[in-house]
């Protein structure tokens, strides 16, 4: 059988829900040092849709892509310990400051550097922005079908894949020719545990960047064990337009950041009669609710 | 993320212990393993290294899957189906969790689909399982009897079962019945060999067996007809697959509700022999016994931290009289003594494991190639350690786990006595730790020896001729005090000469040996680092006076005080 190529899109993201009290910094952006870094976990549950496959399928392969700084290389690791195969980081200066549009600019340029692909797979949204864009904008660059919401792959078959989407009101079975993009809700089973033998084969996967800083102990294993190599891109090795790409080709621009408190109001029980609606609805249209 | 790994700092500090050099060499042997297998390791620091991500992963699945189920697979427990048993669905989850992380089969050979991981980082796995929820670790540590058929059973047999383990398949060991449990001796289970088809058959009956309906059992049955004692007994493989053992009867427990005791009855069983005949009790029984005992032991120190965590926790919340109650004097006095307690068994643990795992490394080695003579008599001396060392920390350990677990609840005061918080199910799940796998009154018949033999005190004057920071000498000379009353309580009891005498003293002066073994572990442990000063003084000021009142109980006794004591 034809190998089944799977990519699954992976962030790295500030662990916004462990937020302590210096979280954000004073001129209101986030304090990413103060936060742990840690896989998206909607991107874990995108992994776990992949490996699934691949439990299914031993000849469907599973590669990481992620744009990041160098440490993001974790993220490949963390993804190798559960069963990944391989990993690309896209690492660089000029994809700095992107907002979803120039992000899903990159990773789509990275997609077709790959090329070999039949599925692409990737968590609904990140925790640190919660847009939820990027993976369908991935699809509308790479032209490919695109569905959202999935909590699960039902069935993969010759150029089609079955889905089940979580929506507000119920689940929706869909089918769609492939190669596709799908974005994996928090609804679907969570990622599989690392596994003690992958953490012992991978934990030395790095970059060439990481290997050029760390000791010299263990250079020469990368060349006996290739698969300990995580392929790091910069900009100049995948092709691009640059002034698509970070800062330039982000159209997003944030004008000001506020901070919320959330406060619990009394409750107020409305009589179910034509004066108790009535009522409401003067006080709702006065006070800009409605209308 | 909560981990029960990394919260606990001394776990890492026992796993870095010096003699873990002498260990891992032992066990990778040159780490040649490295040119055939992608995940052993290339050197000590990388074995190392993997020891400790491999711990991050248990304590990261016990902390986030296995202790949120702990409750309700408490209150759930296991249920009889059509003579099998069927887990808990939070048991299953924390078991598929378990075995998709790779983490059974811990100490096998990579051979075998092991991580060729020694006792130290396995018996540390079994202590972060057995604070998240202590039935569980009952399943998941009977991964022991994998250690038993690699070291007994025939090539063939661990090529086809020890892979099974390595990748999930349960196990459970069957050895007592209605009529023999702490004497197992007694065992009638019925082994017939059928010559036509060279093949063992089981019939009979086995009872209290933990995990009866697991994958792979090892079952101790009687062979030789017309004999009644252990030397009639032979040891014998049962594979679930051949459906010829039904599941009578899940008993309904005190604690560790989620861990299934069952009643089985074996009907024409078809089963191999594990290794020779006759030597089932006397030989592989007394070695898995070993195994299983050390890993109570480990449980007994993981319900106690998971006690101690519950009282600091609560008192520090607690609020009375204007203040949180740990401020008081009665109740830090409590807590002090319960961490104290708990660090010196914890230490005397991995002291043990350290022991077991030398003399185990230098076993198997010799089976793949003729040892040394120097290397034979550390082997041997090794043995001698593990041997007295492993009933003494499986008796103390356990003792002192009730008694954590007990001042604990005492400390949550009635709410600890509702089903509100997780001390009841705790308190409960304690209480075992110091019946199976032998008795306290058991493990103190097996430590004695170490007592009368000398093994203890030779051990003693190790440590005590073991170099340490001059501002410990305090400690090393309340220590060489104890040890003094220590020898002159032995002495008097084994010039008496009188075997029921020293049995009616024995406890006490395991008690005594154990007092001054864990002390010096504690003052090894400050020197290596400061932190576990407090520890120390402690437990050092309880040691000493409770040896007091022990030597002072036995230069106060005669053979003839007896009598007053004897019960009909």
């Amino acid at each position: 059988m034809k190998e089944f190529k799977i990519i699954v899109l992976a962030k790295q993201v500030p662990d916004t829900r462990n937020v302590g009290k210096d979280a954000m910094k004073a001129d209101g952006t986030v304090n990413r040092a103060a936060l742990p870094a840690i896989f998206n976990p909607e991107d874990l549950n995108a992994l776990e849709q992949a490996l699934r496959i691949k439990d299914k399928d031993s000849s469907a392969t599973v590669t990481l892509l992620s744009m990041g700084p160098g440490r993001a290389a974790e993220v490949i690791r963390e993804g190798l310990y559960r069963g990944a195969d391989s990993g690309y980081l896209l690492t660089d200066r000029a994809f700095a400051g992107a907002d979803t549009l120039a992000t899903s600019y990159a990773l789509s340029c990275a997609i077709r550097k790959i090329k070999k692909f039949d599925l692409i797979i990737a968590g609904r949204q990140a925790i640190d922005g919660d847009t939820a864009q990027v993976g369908p904008q991935v699809a509308q660059k790479l032209g490919l079908p695109q569905i959202t919401y999935v909590e699960e792959i039902v069935e993969v078959a010759k150029n089609k894949v079955i889905v089940k989407r979580r929506l507000e009101r119920g689940v929706e079975m869909v089918e769609c020719p492939l190669p596709a993009v799908i974005t994996v809700n928090s609804s679907a089973p969570e990622c599989r545990p690392r596994n003690a033998k992958l953490i012992m084969k991978y934990k030395h996967a790095a970059t060439l960047t990481e290997r050029q800083d760390s000791s010299e102990d263990y250079i020469t294993i990368y060349n006996d064990r290739p698969f300990l190599n995580i392929e790091e891109w910069s900009v100049t090795d995948i092709e691009t337009v640059v002034d698509q790409l970070g800062l330039s080709g982000s159209p997003t621009k944030v004008k000001k950041i506020e901070n919320i408190v959330f406060q619990a109001k009394e409750a107020k029980i409305v009589t179910a009669d034509d004066t108790g609606i009535n009522d409401l609805m003067k006080e709702l249209i006065e006070n800009h609710t409605l209308g | 993320m909560a981990n029960f790994y990394t919260d606990n700092p001394d776990l890492k500090f026992h796993l870095t212990h010096p003699l873990m050099k002498k260990i891992v060499a032992l066990k990778e042997r040159n780490f040649a393993d490295k040119d055939k297998f992608d995940y052993a390791p290339l050197d000590f620091e990388d074995a190392m290294d993997s020891y400790d991500k491999v711990l991050e992963i248990v304590g990261d699945i016990c902390a986030n899957i296995i202790s949120p189920n702990a409750e309700s697979v408490d209150a759930e427990g296991p249920v009889l189906t059509d003579n099998h048993v069927e887990y808990a669905r939070g048991t299953q989850e924390n078991l598929d969790a378990l075995v998709k992380a790779g983490l059974m089969g811990i100490t096998l050979p990579r051979q075998y689909e092991g991580l060729n991981f020694p006792i130290v980082p396995y018996t540390m796995a079994a202590d972060i399982v057995s604070r998240a929820d202590a039935g569980f670790v009952n399943i998941w540590g009977l991964q022991d009897c994998a250690e038993t058929i690699h070291e007994f059973a025939s090539d063939e047999q661990k090529d086809k079962y020890l892979p099974r383990i390595s990748n999930g398949q349960t196990a459970a060991m069957d050895l007592t019945e209605p009529d023999a449990g702490s004497d197992l001796q007694a065992v009638q289970l019925k082994a017939t060999y059928n010559e036509k088809e060279d093949q063992w058959y089981l019939n009979g009956v086995k009872r209290f067996i933990t995990n009866g309906d697991g994958d792979i059992s090892l079952v101790l049955a009687r062979s030789e007809p017309g004999t009644s004692d252990g030397r009639g007994l032979s040891m014998f493989i049962y594979d679930k697959s051949s459906k010829a053992v039904k599941v009578r009867r899940i008993e309904h427990k005190l604690g560790i509700i989620g861990s299934p005791t069952c009643e089985l009855v074996f009907k024409n069983a078809p089963v191999e022999l594990v290794g020779e005949r006759k030597l089932g009790l006397i030989k592989y029984v007394m070695a898995l016994m070993n195994g299983a005992r050390l890993g109570i032991a480990a449980q007994s120190i993981g319900i106690a931290e998971a006690a101690y965590r519950e009282a600091r926790e609560y008192a520090k919340e607690r609020q009375q009289f204007g203040s949180a109650i740990i401020k008081f004097p009665a109740v830090y006095e409590m807590l002090s003594k319960m961490k104290a307690r708990l660090d010196a068994n914890r230490s005397l643990l991995y002291e043990t494991s350290r022991f077991v795992d030398i003399y185990k490394a230098y076993t198997h080695n010799s089976k793949e190639g003729t040892l040394e003579k120097e290397e034979r008599d550390e082997m041997k001396y090794y043995q001698k350690l593990a041997d007295i060392y492993t009933p003494l920390v499986k008796g103390l350990a356990s003792e002192m786990c009730n008694q954590v677990a007990y001042d604990s609840l005492q400390i949550h005061g009635g709410s600890g006595f509702m089903k509100d918080y997780p001390i009841e199910r705790i308190y409960r799940d304690a209480r075992i730790t110091s019946i199976y796998e032998g008795t306290t009154q058991l493990q103190v018949v097996a430590a004695i020896r170490g007592v009368t033999t000398g093994g203890y005190l030779k051990q003693i004057r190790n440590y005590e001729v073991t170099e340490i920071k001059p501002e410990l000498h305090t400690y090393r000379r309340i220590l060489i005090g104890m040890t003094e009353e220590y020898e002159q309580a032995v002495n008097k009891v084994v010039q008496i000469n009188d075997s029921e005498y020293t049995d009616f003293h024995a406890r006490r002066m395991v008690e005594m040996a154990g007092n001054i073994i864990m002390g010096y572990l504690l003052v090894l442990d400050t020197d290596r680092d400061s932190k576990h000063w407090k520890s120390l003084e402690v437990f050092l000021k309880h040691a000493r006076t409770e040896n007091k009142s022990l030597s002072e109980f036995i230069q106060y006794s005669t053979v003839n005080d007896l009598g007053r004591f004897k019960h009909e």
